[in-house]
């Protein structure tokens, strides 16, 4: 059997000790398979952003173990962390955490300055034209971010997020900050890498969005309480 | 991450503000050009000094009695001059002076309280001192105690104004005198002003102007040349040698002193030193400013840029990337500062001295010096916003407004 890309074992996240301890996973079990789409929806508060931060390499397990792409990371120090996630993950954010002063070439070569691969500029820059030309702004490379719409700007980010070629993409919240139309442009953009073969995990509270993708995880106090295909899901039946 | 890059990024980061970035190196600016400009100073007053009291003659030690030392019975006497010429080989001229306060009339002028410097025929040359016009006494003249004189170039201005003071006569006291030359101008030296003075052979000084209770053939001191600097030392112990025996003395506990022209160099250096120490405290005062001012701008950055660091640190960049590039940062700042302090601090030190009022020389070590001075506070001073950059949890940093 393939080994899953994301494989996660009693999962615990505990903020502070004793009387005081709050739980914000409570012994989380969980496997994504390459390949796949799955959504992570659920209330504030019911973990789903301290899920997303581990696997993420954002954040580190009080207990349990994470396996990322068969690579045990739950022990990692912050600097293995930091290789980790310029390697294996491509973050897409809610508020696309562009730097406004560099255009969205530069933007989208980011994660290569922090990469072991040295590559030289001209190389690197094709890299990123490429990316730009594949989520559709191939003409867009030396705008700066406030030249560009909502839209345009989150398309930039996910060119920044494939650039290294992640294996794990990691979307929170992607179209939060977009009107629907952009919204609806960004979630197809999605699912063509989907249907590409790139492995997507998305925290989103709207059903909507949650739909598109073919699993459905919903969290609620810190617990998995169901996980299945999106098109029939109670935690999608219950809010819509 | 390579360097190059993490330079860029660094100083894409100073380029966001300018005029912020500017300001802040000024600290490190006024430090670096105050380092330089000090030292330029002082190395320039020191050289002045020194080429000063070397002009008081070549190789010259200057011997002077001490009063009230026990079982001294005589002071410094003519004959001790004339023993030293004789018995010591390395002296190649040995002349003595005794001093008198006069009043000295010439023309229509009189001149209150001169200094009558009686000298020996050797004095020009012990003392490197050029006659400016006419002539010295020979020693003939001095030893006969013929009566003339020659006057500092202040006193021949003084007196006889554009007129030629050679072969007028003079009275000083109730002595007359002709004037048989003029020195050459030499201005004040270590506190000395030999252009107001007078030179007589000794003997007129012996005779004439010596009350005589203080003795006929006391003299103030007695100068000897000795033939090249490394003698120096040598003929010290001889001097010494031959004057404890005159003056029956213990020439460890000698009735008099020896000086050179080092030891005359080294006091006066000691103003200088303690002007430049004075401004060293100024200058690395500004440094310390300085990098002060860089810590508060570097820690106001890494609060303003809190998002990026989150951001990049999400994308990959090691606590050790964000760590170095706002060292960098820092450290560009700073040596940036201390390039143009360096340029400002030549250039000031250039311009006091070709204004004239200030000698100044540029000491080439100081710029090595003051560039690394700033390189270090620069380190310093960014190392704790670099780290505080470093350890931002990238969670709390990425949600950071």
């Amino acid at each position: 059997m393939e080994t899953p890309l994301i494989e996660i074992t009693d999962l615990q996240k505990v903020y502070g000790v004793g009387d005081i301890a709050v739980y914000a996973l409570r012994k989380v079990s969980l496997n994504i398979r390459s390949g796949e789409f799955a959504a992570v929806m659920g209330p504030s508060g019911s973990g789903k952003s301290t899920l997303m931060n581990i696997l993420g390499c954002l954040d580190r397990p009080t207990d349990g173990t994470y396996r990322l792409d068969g690579e045990d990371v739950s022990h990692m120090n912050r600097a293995e962390l930091a290789g980790v996630r310029n390697r294996k993950i491509g973050f897409i954010f809610q508020s696309f955490n562009l730097l406004p002063r560099l255009s969205a070439l530069k933007n989208v070569m980011l994660p290569m300055l922090y990469s072991d691969v040295i590559m030289p500029l001209e190389e690197r820059e094709i890299l990123a034209a490429e990316a730009l030309e594949r989520v559709g702004l191939g003409r867009r490379l030396h705008h700066r971010p406030n030249e560009l719409s909502g839209g345009q700007q989150q398309r930039v980010a996910i060119a920044r997020a494939l650039i290294n070629r992640p294996p794990l993409i990691l979307a929170d919240e992607p179209t939060g900050n977009l009107d629907t139309h952009s919204s609806a442009e960004i979630m197809s953009l999605l699912a063509d890498l989907h249907t590409q073969g790139v492995t997507i995990a998305m925290v989103t509270h709207d059903p909507e969005r949650a739909a598109q993708a073919e699993r459905v995880i919903c969290m609620r106090d810190g617990q998995v309480v169901s996980d299945g295909r999106g098109d029939r899901h109670e935690c999608l039946e219950r809010r819509s | 991450m390579s360097i190059t890059q993490t330079l860029q990024i660094a100083w894409e980061g100073l380029m966001l503000n300018r005029v912020r970035s500017f300001l802040t190196t000024l600290g490190i600016i006024i430090g670096v050009a105050s380092v330089i400009m000090m030292l330029a100073i002082s190395a320039g007053a020191e050289a002045a000094i020194a080429e000063q009291i070397n002009s008081l003659g070549a190789n010259l030690l200057i011997v002077s009695p001490i009063r009230g030392v026990p079982g001294a019975s005589r002071t410094m006497v003519y004959e001790d001059a004339e023993a030293i010429a004789e018995t010591v080989s390395s002296a190649t001229s040995v002349s003595a002076e005794q001093n008198a306060s006069q009043t000295v009339k010439g023309g229509s002028t009189t001149l209150e309280a001169i200094s009558i410097l009686g000298v020996t025929d050797s004095f020009p040359g012990v003392r490197d001192y050029a006659i400016g016009e006419g002539r010295f006494f020979t020693t003939e003249e001095n030893d006969r105690g013929v009566k003339v004189a020659v006057l500092g170039y202040g006193i021949a201005q003084d007196l006889f104004g554009e007129e030629s003071p050679i072969g007028q006569q003079i009275t000083i006291g109730s002595t007359r005198l002709t004037v048989i030359g003029v020195m050459a101008q030499k201005g004040i030296v270590a506190d000395v002003d030999y252009d107001g003075r007078v030179y007589v052979p000794i003997e007129i000084v012996f005779q004439k102007f010596m009350p005589t209770a203080i003795g006929g053939d006391r003299v103030r001191t007695i100068y000897v040349k000795a033939e090249s600097p490394e003698v120096i030392e040598s003929t010290i112990s001889q001097v010494t040698t031959v004057l404890a025996e005159r003056h029956d003395v213990d020439p460890a506990q000698p009735d008099f002193t020896i000086q050179t022209q080092q030891d005359i160099i080294s006091t006066q250096q000691a103003t200088t030193e303690a002007f430049r120490d004075l401004l060293g405290w100024v200058a690395g005062v500004s440094l310390v400013v300085g990098g002060i001012g860089i810590m508060n701008i570097m820690l106001v950055s890494v609060t303003e840029r809190t998002r990026e660091i989150g951001l990049r640190q999400a994308l990959g960049a090691r606590p050790r990337d964000v760590q170095l590039q706002f060292l960098l940062e820092a450290l560009i700042l700073s040596l940036a500062g201390g390039l143009v302090g360096v340029l400002a601090g030549v250039g000031g030190s250039t311009l006091f001295g070709a204004l004239g009022e200030m000698r100044t020389e540029i000491v080439p070590l100081s710029i090595p010096l003051a560039f690394t001075a700033a390189g270090s506070v620069g380190i310093f001073f960014g190392y704790y916003p670099a780290t505080k950059a470093a350890q931002l949890d990238p969670i709390v940093a990425l949600r950071h407004e």
